[in-house]
């Protein structure tokens, strides 16, 4: 067993070998630009490109046509919902989204507030889930957008986006999903499921960084403004040369997704519970965040209650993981995620993010337990909110300095 | 986020990691920070007849840089008198630990943990 250990799938994965051979010939000898009609460069590059789009379009169920390439999941939001909403404004101005979104999300619709949109951000479950009645009734005559997310980056926690959709779809809103976290990791049918607009990133599901694409539907045709203007490709909404063995990384990605998708949900569906029974088993005071029924295979969210999360990151340096705590930023402000499933800022500030995935194993999984518990066991031994509550004092009890 | 070493060896290597007695005449305790920030520092010193800082213990829920400057901090005082203890600053221990901006309000708390388990022991007399 190699250290570090990679357990931060949600942040990114490796390319997958598999992916990368099929690349490189795009990047040396056939390096032609897809839109050069005029010699045999260009056909290539072209070809490869197609069949990139319909390996994409295959794996959510859409066409070909309906595939807009871009940079990543990040683009292809603030595309979908700057592009909608700039587009449909005359029809109305508010949109729907959830507190617990990805930034890329969040922030294009903050944008659009400061141009005068109304945006609604609704809370979710203690379970991270969004509460459909509170959708239903959130719904205006002015409503044109609901975008929300597939899967959560944080608790993995996955969405009803068919029942969204048909909501949606009944009132004639447009339903823009933040896919990055879903796509190639569990089916999604865009057809389905009634989404108008996907947002799709490469690097999630073991393609390249950098690499992406947006579902824009096209009965009923759904209409965009582009938020960036040049050559005119893809339709006029994303300008740019298409980097083909991006492209071809992205493709193969996908066709891979779809073929091994039971299989590496088996077994990574295995090694999280391996996991989080090795846990939970041998660790008292910790608490798994978010559904656990509806949410990625790969993902493990755990608050180890008087152990905070950047310290607990320091003692099992050999593993790569994410923490809720944000205590590096300036704001010293816990994961807003967390918060909003109501998880209390002393707890968010004890909560690590393990991102299991394709290339994960058992041995790996557990060295983790092994590790985690043991440096959970050292760092109660110097908290001093353990140390209270064992001596049975309640931390609600005590008045706090201010931060 | 890259530690530097001092930081590292102090979290590692945690010195005077414990606790006294609280209810001890000779002891001063002091608590700082709060759980929801995700700092919690609790320092104690033992203070002899002769007004002297002979031993030092700490609990801390916090990250690295909150432990290490914990850490630090009871080394530090060791042997000083209440006067001289009350005389370091979170400049100095920012210092010496090579904190980033970040992180400088691990510093403040040690400092101000210092200030309240003195002032915690001159209560008790
Ligand atoms: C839910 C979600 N949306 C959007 C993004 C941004 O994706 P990208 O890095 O492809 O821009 C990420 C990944 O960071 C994500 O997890």
């Amino acid at each position: 067993m190699k250290l570090p250990i990679y357990m931060d799938n949600q942040a990114t994965t490796p390319v997958d070998p598999r992916v990368l051979e099929l690349m490189i010939p795009w990047f040396t000898e056939k390096f032609g630009n897809p839109a050069s009609s005029s010699h045999s460069f260009g056909w290539e590059a072209d070809t490869a490109v197609k069949k990139a789009r319909k390996q994409v379009a295959d794996l959510i169920g859409a066409d070909p046509k309906e595939i807009i390439f871009t940079s990543g999941a990040t683009e292809s939001d603030n595309i979908a919902i700057l592009g909608v909403a700039n587009f449909h404004k005359e029809r109305g101005n508010h949109i729907i989204t959830l507190v617990s979104e990805h930034k890329a999300v969040l922030d294009s619709c903050r944008f659009l507030e400061s141009e005068g949109f109304d945006v609604t951000y609704l809370p979710v479950q203690d379970n991270g889930l969004i509460d459909l009645d509170l959708l239903v009734n959130a719904f205006t005559d002015k409503t044109i957008l609901v975008t929300v997310m597939a899967a959560n980056n944080e608790i993995g926690v996955i969405q009803p986006l068919a029942q969204i959709g048909a909501l949606c779809r009944e009132r004639k809103v447009y339903f823009h999903t933040d896919a990055a976290q879903g796509v190639g990791k569990y089916p999604i049918d865009v057809n389905k499921m009634n989404i108008d607009l996907l947002s799709i990133s490469g690097h999630k599901f073991y393609a390249p960084k950098g690499v992406g694409a947006l579902y824009v539907r096209r009965r009923p045709r759904v209409r965009l403004k582009p938020v960036m203007f040049g050559g005119g490709h893809e339709r006029g909404i994303r300008s740019g040369t298409l980097p083909t063995p991006l492209l071809v990384g992205l493709g193969a990605a996908c066709e891979i997704a779809a073929q091994d998708m039971e299989s590496d949900n088996r077994r990574i569906l295995a090694l999280r519970e391996r996991m989080r029974q090795g846990i939970l088993g041998q660790l008292s005071d910790v608490v798994v965040n978010g559904d656990l029924e509806q949410r990625l295979a790969g993902n493990l969210n755990i608050s180890f209650n008087y152990v905070e999360g950047e310290s607990l990151m320091m003692a099992i340096k050999d593993v790569a993981v994410s923490s809720g705590s944000a205590c590096t930023s300036a704001s010293l402000e816990p994961s807003y995620v967390l918060r909003a499933l109501g998880v209390n800022e002393e707890m968010a500030h004890t909560s690590i993010r393990f991102g299991l995935g394709r290339f994960s194993t058992e041995e790996e999984v557990d060295f983790v337990v092994k590790t985690i518990v043991k440096a959970v066991n050292k760092l109660r031994e110097m908290s001093p909110l353990w140390e209270m509550a064992q001596e049975g004092i309640n931390m609600d009890d005590i008045e706090w300095a201010a931060h | 986020m890259a530690y530097n070493d001092k930081v590292l060896d102090h979290y590692e290597n945690p010195r005077n990691v414990g606790s006294f007695d609280k209810n001890d005449d000779n002891v001063g305790t002091g608590m700082v920070g709060a759980p929801a920030c995700g700092d919690v520092m609790k320092l104690q010193i033992k203070v002899g007849d002769d007004g002297v800082i002979n031993d030092a213990k700490f609990k801390t829920f916090g990250c690295g840089s909150a432990i290490a400057s914990s850490s630090l901090v009871t080394e530090w005082i060791k042997g000083k008198s209440l006067d001289d203890a009350l005389t370091i600053k979170n400049k100095d221990i920012a210092e010496e630990l090579a904190l980033p901006p970040v992180k400088i309000h691990c510093s403040v708390l040690a400092e101000d943990a210092i200030k309240q388990a003195i002032t915690d022991y001159k209560k008790k007399q």
